[in-house]
């Protein structure tokens, strides 16, 4: 089986799309001629020519309204955002609108469109080219909010991405573009959207993750194998809707957890699935919830150790981890 | 896949693996028995999940494990991928697809990149004061175990689950043989019912304070009785004492709730069914099968409920239903000889009784000295639930369904 990138899988699977469908388009900023800034979308124009791969101009707002409108009229489009530090003025299309227009419409008009971005820090991007945005768009019921760890799991999900009738925000960690390699099917695959994945099975300590942070726990697993701790990995690769019989079934199995993201801590992620694991697994718990993420500051700086310090790294989580398996 | 060891049953919490049918790189089929395990109530054969390869035997022969602990892995067979995937033809395993780290390649960014990230680590503090997890406090509840008594290995001392999962093991397995061979003695490896009666019969004189007694009872009616009954039968099986016996044990437990019932941390719970284990010596060792209901049942129906029983169990034909439930238990030891024995209680019943060899002695009735046939009969019980008075009254209403019994019903 091949051996590909996560950004060539990306694109890989967006190619199968667009040629299988011929609803499917594809638009945002450099990704014709120039192939998209991080090539997801090289040699597209000379594929699927201007018509279905359209350059834009720089308006995030504008990107989200024409693939909205042509979304609601009956295409696919696949919508590009070049940096999710960006997304913030397609906020108004894809809260306001996309989320809700099945659901307002009584079912009448539904949006089958696919925004897909680069997100994530620890690539000396600085307050514009690093953020974690997950959060925001995973308070949205009506959004499916997507976020692959690995070349398999990025085509598979983009494909079902492509395929859902309803809008999809895929995020895409930046980090991982060039960092991951691995195997790619060349038949025929999807990955279902809303469904978790164990990556590594462990008896002692449950670590809920996604993106990059996926890596950083399993390579952290690895190395606490060797001092005896067995370490099960979730992916959840869906952020929202949330895979609850996945992460509650780890957690029933270790009754110890802990959430792992590179967003910061308040309002993320790691607080929902925390109350979930309370409320549904409490009687299984054997140490506190516990939550390893970004700290509270308002953006992740570009000022190198500053930015060490905000990312996590496979020392902090194997600290934290042995701090709870001792609890 | 991991291959556990399966839940069989109402109350059984623990097996002990018996022998593997299987061994490592052996291919297997879908419901193929691997390996045999004994519960305290049956032996039975534990079937394969999947198809495919035995990869790893995980708990050697003659461990006790609970319920639920992974036993063995099998290398499942695919058909395809995943079941949630539609199947690509080639196949990869979860490992090769999450990946492997790149971690030469330079970080890419916008406004350029940089080396490796070193690390730093972060400072989580701990609570001062530590009471028992949602976890420690269940599995506690589930296993009867009183946490005072527990030494944690947790932060300052706290009672982990695995301290208690430990302590549950130990309570279950016996000490490690430590003894050097020598030509002066020959060591029998324990089969797994050898261990199974060993484990029950700690756990019923370690956990529950019994108390004994004993009552005389004339069997001349009885006797009398049973051989008219026998001389008209032609078919089905022969009366035998015990079906008379377990027909008053049943009414007198049905008049004596308390004699069959089960102590559960700190209530009483009053067995609603009556199901009566009856004791039979098998070459593998004693086993309990149960006449359940027993109560509805008459005495023609009870001889013959004895004797499917005692038949299924000389021929290893005990399914799980006919060893789990028991709420009381006839222990017939008047067969080996015996005139007066005390049994251990068996776990979690609340009573034994045992019915001894009949014997010609001289009795007292009246002013006269006459020769009577007479059984001893006799009753251990938990002391937590039953006293004397309560076990006297049983015993009584037994001892008079046998001596002023005329006909049957």
């Amino acid at each position: 089986m091949a051996i590909k990138t996560l950004i060539e899988a990306v694109r890989e699977g967006m190619h199968e799309e667009i040629q299988r469908d011929e609803r499917v388009f594809i638009l945002g900023q450099d990704i014709g001629r120039r192939g998209g800034v991080f090539l997801a979308t090289d040699g597209f124009i000379e594929d699927f020519g201007q018509d279905r791969v359209i350059d834009t101009p720089l308006a995030e707002s504008s990107i989200a309204g024409i693939a909205l409108g042509s979304a609601m009229n009956g295409l696919r489009p696949i919508a590009e955002i070049q940096f999710a530090d960006f997304i913030w003025p397609t906020f108004n299309q894809l809260i306001g609108e996309a989320s809700r227009a099945r659901y307002g419409t009584n079912g009448d008009i539904n949006v089958p469109l696919l925004i897909r971005t680069p997100y994530g820090g620890g690539v000396r991007g600085g307050l514009y080219h690093s953020q974690s945005i997950e959060s925001f768009f995973s308070h949205s019921p009506g959004l499916t909010v997507v976020a692959p760890s690995t070349p398999y799991d990025a085509k598979g999900l983009i494909k079902s991405s492509v395929r859902s009738d309803d809008p999809v925000v895929f995020l895409e960690h930046k980090r991982t573009y060039r960092l991951v390699r691995g195997e790619v099917p060349e038949s025929e695959y999807t990955v279902p959207l809303g469904k978790a994945e164990v990556k590594m099975e462990g008896r002692h300590i449950s670590l809920i993750t996604y993106g990059l942070m996926v890596h950083l726990c399993a390579e952290a697993a690895r190395d606490l194998a060797n001092d005896g701790i067995s370490v099960e990995v979730v992916d959840l690769r869906t952020l929202f809707p949330i895979d609850q019989e996945t992460i509650l079934e780890s957690v029933k199995k270790t009754g110890k957890v802990i959430i792992v993201h590179e967003d910061t801590k308040t309002g993320g992620l790691g607080g929902e699935i925390s109350a979930v694991i309370s409320s549904e697994a409490f009687e299984y718990l054997d140490g506190p919830v516990t939550r390893l993420c970004g700290p509270d500051i308002p953006a992740m700086p570009f000022s190198p150790p500053l930015e060490q310090e905000f990312m996590l790294s496979t020392e902090k989580i194997i600290d934290a981890v042995q701090k709870l398996v001792d609890y | 896949m991991n291959i556990e060891l399966p839940h069989v049953g109402e109350s059984i919490t623990e097996g002990i693996i018996g022998k593997w049918l299987v061994s490592p790189g052996d291919s297997v089929n879908k419901y193929d028995p691997i390996v045999e395990v004994t519960t305290d109530k049956i032996t039975m054969e534990v079937p394969s999940p999947a198809k495919g390869t035995i990869s790893k035997i995980l708990v050697p022969e003659g461990n006790t494990v609970p319920v639920g602990t992974i036993i063995a892995q099998l290398d499942e067979f695919h058909v395809g991928y995943k079941s949630h995937t539609e199947h690509p033809e080639e196949s990869s395993t979860l490992s090769s697809r999450l990946g492997v780290l790149n971690n030469d390649e330079a970080p890419v960014g916008p406004t350029g990149s940089g080396g490796p990230l070193s690390n730093q680590k972060p400072e989580i503090s701990g609570k001062s004061e530590i009471g028992y997890s949602p976890a420690v406090r269940r599995l506690a509840k589930k296993h009867n175990i009183d946490l005072a008594l527990l030494k944690g290995t947790g932060i300052r001392g706290r009672v982990t689950r695995e301290d208690i999962q430990r302590f549950v093991e130990s309570r279950i397995q016996p000490k490690q043989n430590t003894h050097k061979p020598d030509n002066q003695e020959t060591r029998l490896p324990l089969s797994p019912v050898r261990r199974a009666i060993a484990n029950n019969m700690i756990k019923s004189s370690s956990e529950i304070p019994q108390a004994w007694s004993s009552v005389e009872v004339d069997m001349t009616k009885l006797i009398k009785l049973r051989e008219a009954l026998n001389n008209q039968r032609d078919a089905g099986p022969k009366f035998t004492y015990l079906a008379f016996i377990l027909n008053f044990v049943a009414k007198s437990l049905r008049q004596n709730p308390l004699l069959n019932s089960s102590w559960d941390v700190d209530t009483i719970v009053l067995k609603h069914q009556i199901n009566i284990g009856v004791a039979v010596a098998t070459s593998e060792g004693l086993l309990v099968p149960v006449i359940h209901e027993a109560d509805k049942l008459n005495v023609s129906n009870l001889a013959h409920a004895i004797s499917e029983i005692s038949d299924k169990a000389r021929n290893r034909k005990l399914s799980v239903e006919d060893m789990q439930g028991g709420t009381f238990t006839v222990n017939n030891t008047g067969v080996l000889g015996s005139i007066i024995s005390r049994a251990l209680v068996n776990p979690p019943e609340a009573a034994i009784l045992t019915t001894e060899a009949v014997y010609k002695k001289p009795v007292v009735v009246g002013d006269q000295i006459v020769i009577k046939p007479i059984m001893n009969m006799g009753i251990t019980f938990d002391h937590r639930i039953i006293d004397g008075s309560e076990a006297g009254k049983f015993m009584q209403s037994v001892k008079d369904g046998i001596e002023l019994i005329d006909s049957i019903s």
